[in-house]
């Protein structure tokens, strides 16, 4: 009897010494396997804190907008841009006249109203950066300052730009701004200066402290509209993704093929 | 024997000269930490000081390019790192511009003449919506300016 047990305790032994081993190989295998399948979803995991790794090109950002929803009168989205980005802190200077200064100062989105005028149908819709995949911008600048993320943002190194204006000229969209004067009280998160272009960056900071959305977008929906939906256009479950799915959407100046990461629908 | 002897204990006693008088003039070094920062409380900065005085422009430099192009916010080095730590706060609670002559890289960048250009872009104060919303509300329902003039070309040094 004693012989027995002591044989099955060597055989529960043995056992368990093999169940470890499983156990050591099944966790790595399904710790390499999570890690291989699923980066996307690891990476909103960690999200909350400061970005420590470069941005890859697993993400692409990018809004949708739904022009139906954008309502006439409304500038909720270019006012939280202005306050977010410390584009409110500029002002007039004396010597400037209204129209040369409402036509000279920086301006991340502008409220643009369309009319058919056969058919006298209008549409409003926001106009920023469009994030070109393959940015004019980037291609004539000559410093390098204006460049593509490795997530599809296009925006300014205010440390390269020397202000020459090129990439404003190679837009198609107008959507780049220069300062023209010396600024004051700037943002911690946005830091801005006199002689440099600067146009949307998709709230870069925000990006990059894993926030989920832009000021515009917190804007629209805090009015109620809902007109911009911001993601991730390489994810094809994104809030963004689901939504151009659903919605006819196009790219303004679509012939230029420069596969804008901004998309509208109803125009 | 005995002239080696004092010959040896001459250079013993001009070397602990030596050693002395750059004791006295190490202590000489202006300090440019100002009382009353984050930093004053500190032993040194995220290096030691001495590396801090020689690299800082280096390590920012660095840092500016991962943070601009491949967005890493996280770093050791920051130029809002510097700027959170060594500001300082006057009577009411305001905190004064960085750059400015009597402040940590204002002051210092005097007297190294190095034109400082960081602040004509970068907040010369934490200015940060998030961190202390209800301290720039007062600042705003008070009146008080937060802006801080940039100090081009050296001017006001």
């Amino acid at each position: 009897m004693g012989k027995a047990t002591e044989m099955n305790d060597k055989t529960d032994r043995t056992d368990q010494a093999i169940d470890s081993g499983r156990r050591e190989f099944i966790g790595v295998a399904a710790g390499v396997g999570a890690a291989m399948v699923a980066p996307g979803v690891i990476l909103h995991a960690v999200a909350a804190t400061p970005r420590s790794q470069p941005v890859s090109s697993d993400v692409r950002w990018g809004l949708l907008v739904d022009t139906a929803k954008c309502a006439d009168g409304c500038s909720a989205c270019v006012e939280a841009c202005n306050e977010e980005n410390g584009l409110n802190l500029q002002t007039k200077p004396e010597r400037e006249s209204d129209l040369k200064w409402d036509a000279q100062k920086s301006v991340w989105i502008r409220k643009v109203k369309l009319q058919d005028n056969q058919t006298g149908r209008i549409t409003n819709l926001p106009m920023m950066c469009q994030h070109c995949e393959h940015p004019p911008c980037v291609d004539v600048c000559p410093t390098g300052a204006s460049f593509k993320r490795a997530d599809g943002i296009v925006m300014v190194d205010r440390h390269l730009c020397i202000g020459c204006r090129y990439c404003m000229m190679a837009c198609p969209y107008k959507a780049r701004s220069f300062i023209h004067d010396e600024l004051q009280g700037q943002l911690t998160a946005v830091p801005r200066g006199k002689g440099c272009v600067e146009s949307c960056n998709l709230c870069v900071h925000r990006r990059d402290y894993g926030e989920a959305s832009t000021a515009c977008v917190d804007a629209c929906a805090a009015e109620g509209h809902h007109a911009i939906v911001f993601g991730d256009l390489k994810d094809p479950n994104s809030p963004i993704n689901q939504k151009l799915r659903e919605l006819p959407s196009r790219q303004i100046r679509e012939d230029l093929e420069l596969n804008t990461g901004v998309r509208y629908s109803g125009v | 024997m005995a002239k080696a002897l004092l010959r040896a204990s001459l250079v013993a006693v001009s070397l602990v000269w030596v050693l002395a008088a750059q004791t006295v003039l190490a202590a000489e070094v202006k300090r440019y930490v100002v009382e009353g920062s984050r930093a004053a409380e500190l032993d040194s900065c995220v290096e030691p000081t001495e590396r801090m005085r020689r690299m800082h422009f280096e390590f920012i430099k660095h840092q500016r390019i991962s943070t601009v192009h491949q967005g890493i916010r996280g770093t050791k080095y920051s130029l809002e790192g510097c700027v959170d730590c060594h500001i300082s706060y006057d009577a009411k609670s305001q905190p004064q511009p960085i750059n400015r002559s009597d402040q940590f890289c204002g002051a210092c960048h005097a007297y190294a003449a190095v034109d400082l250009n960081c602040f004509d872009c970068h907040a010369s104060i934490p200015n940060k919506p998030d961190l202390d919303a209800e301290a720039q509300a007062a600042h705003r329902a008070a009146g008080v300016d937060l802006s801080a003039p940039s100090d081009r070309n050296g001017e006001g040094h």
